[in-house]
């Protein structure tokens, strides 16, 4: 059995300076029953309508997130049924598109470069349900991310076959789902093109060797690297090549943090304001996964996963004694600087009773987790450095 | 302090009900209820309402309300969004710090 705890109980010495709370827990979620949500094992439930499950922590005990497994988040419930992917069209076009496209999935597998990335995609408001004090949203867990194998064509060459002119700005994503009054913002977003134009970009019609999971997308998503799964458009239907700032609802308004506040490297500059700016690439952050249990005397090891922004993982360190002291663990095989870097380190416990372990990921561009929240009104971008608590059973 | 299971959530699962949706779900049987039901459920589930209690105060859920009628367009008349504020904010809502 493992606690998450949210933040330290308090009286930790060196640690001190993290918040203090009793407050609970990571994935109390209600677990909703296998299809639940069509093609999905069980998963974490928030919300039915429209759906947000996020994946149990368990399952990141492996590297890749299998797609049954993979977390669901919409904003609005309008989403169709079933999509047909013979009859499916993305089309590209704006006023800084030279030659609009209308492609089909079957020009898009065939008249692109393939190529594929292991990257996380990681809703920004994973660990809102953390927030102290605690925020409106959805209250998610540790879960509203995954790591898959995606494969699709870069966007910059769907760009420049589209002759994507020199005074686009942005490059503006909309999909298939929308809202269920007519008057509600629909949900489209965009990009500053030199994102777009990044060679790891891609329109991804394949996720783990298989079609997307209709709910992760199908049948073609946008993919992000290093950047949080609000710029990841699902069942994508449309580009647009922009010569102005996007000035939607989902991107003046939604899905912004305050300017300086985090120690982020990327801008969005055509969408900065003076005071806030849209969330870019995903902070350095871990996971404890493991173990459940351990035994006096007997060999056990802590597991768990690191990720960033693409910086890539260089390190992540334990703590079995609240944060007084840190050991280098081992890091697992590397996926690429974009996706999930697995760690383990291994100890024997001397006493029975709980056992708190923490974990602190740094990446190359010398980044770590921090100790207390940086609170922002929306809940996005928590690394804070989580206390698990492990049961050590006597021998 | 609540406890999860790292392991054996299949386990779990196998008991509940495979059919659970959100016809399932019922807000506090609370005068007005059925305004906020029926306001609310147009465009998403109820699970939000209680989801974000317990931690709003009564002006949180009053800036949540004119959100969804400024923002997302819900079309709740001026006199209805009154009685949902005062539901949400008496029976899901906070004292105001």
């Amino acid at each position: 059995m493992i606690d998450r705890r949210l933040l330290l109980k308090g009286g930790l010495g060196a640690a001190a300076a993290l918040a203090v709370s009793e407050r609970v827990l990571a994935n109390s979620g209600e677990v909703a029953a296998p299809e639940a949500i069509a093609g999905k094992d069980p998963l974490l439930k928030r919300s039915y309508r429209p759906p947000n499950y996020e994946t149990p922590i368990e399952i990141f005990q492996q590297d890749f997130t299998p797609n049954r497994s993979f977390f669901v988040r919409y904003h609005l419930a309008g989403i169709p049924d079933k999509i047909d992917a013979a009859s499916w069209r993305l089309r590209v076009e704006g006023e800084a598109v030279t030659t609009p496209l209308d492609l089909s999935l079957e020009a898009l597998r065939n008249e692109y470069e393939p190529v594929e990335i292991a990257a996380v995609c990681q809703c920004s408001g994973n660990r809102r349900g953390f927030s102290t004090p605690q925020v409106p949203g959805v209250q998610w867990g540790s879960g509203a991310m995954g790591n898959a194998l995606w494969k699709g064509a870069r966007l910059k060459d769907i760009l420049a076959k589209a002759e994507l002119r020199k005074d686009a700005v942005e490059i503006v994503v909309d999909g298939a789902d929308e809202p269920v009054l007519e008057q509600t913002p629909d949900f489209v977003k965009s990009l500053p093109v030199w994102k777009a134009l990044d060679e790891n970009t891609i329109v991804a019609y394949a996720m783990n060797g298989e079609a997307l999971p209709h709910f992760n997308g199908f049948p073609v998503r946008l993919v992000v690297p290093g950047w949080t799964a609000t710029y990841w458009m699902k069942h994508l239907t449309k580009i647009v090549g922009a010569t102005k700032p996007f000035d939607g609802f989902w991107m003046k308004s939604a899905y912004r943090i305050p300017v300086g506040k985090f120690p982020v490297v990327d801008r969005f500059q055509s969408q900065e304001s003076a005071t806030a700016t849209p969330i870019t690439e995903m902070v350095v952050n871990s996971l404890v996964t493991g173990p459940a249990s351990a035994r006096v005397g007997q060999a056990a090891e802590v597991s768990g996963i690191a990720w960033d922004g693409g910086y890539g993982i260089t390190g992540v360190e334990v703590s079995l004694d609240n944060g007084r002291s840190w050991q280098p663990s081992q890091l697992g095989p590397d996926h690429g600087r974009f996706a999930f870097r697995r760690f383990t380190y291994g100890f024997t416990p001397k006493a029975p009773g709980r056992l708190t372990v923490m974990a602190r990921a740094s990446n190359r561009i010398g980044q770590t987790q921090v100790n207390a929240l940086i609170f922002n009104p929306a809940g996005y971008h928590n690394n804070v450095i989580e206390p698990v608590d492990i049961m050590v059973k006597s021998n | 302090m609540k406890t999860l299971l790292l392991l054996g959530l299949v386990t779990l699962v196998s008991v509940r009900e495979a059919r659970a949706d959100e016809a399932s779900i019922r807000l506090l049987d609370k005068p007005g209820h059925e305004q906020v039901e029926g306001a609310c459920a147009v465009c998403h589930s109820l699970d939000y309402i209680p989801m974000n209690g317990g931690f709003l105060a009564p002006q949180a859920w009053e800036a949540e309300v004119n959100k969804m009628i400024k923002v997302f367009g819900a079309p709740i008349p001026p006199e209805d969004a009154k009685g949902i504020i005062d539901y949400l904010g008496k029976n899901y809502g906070v004292p105001p710090r």
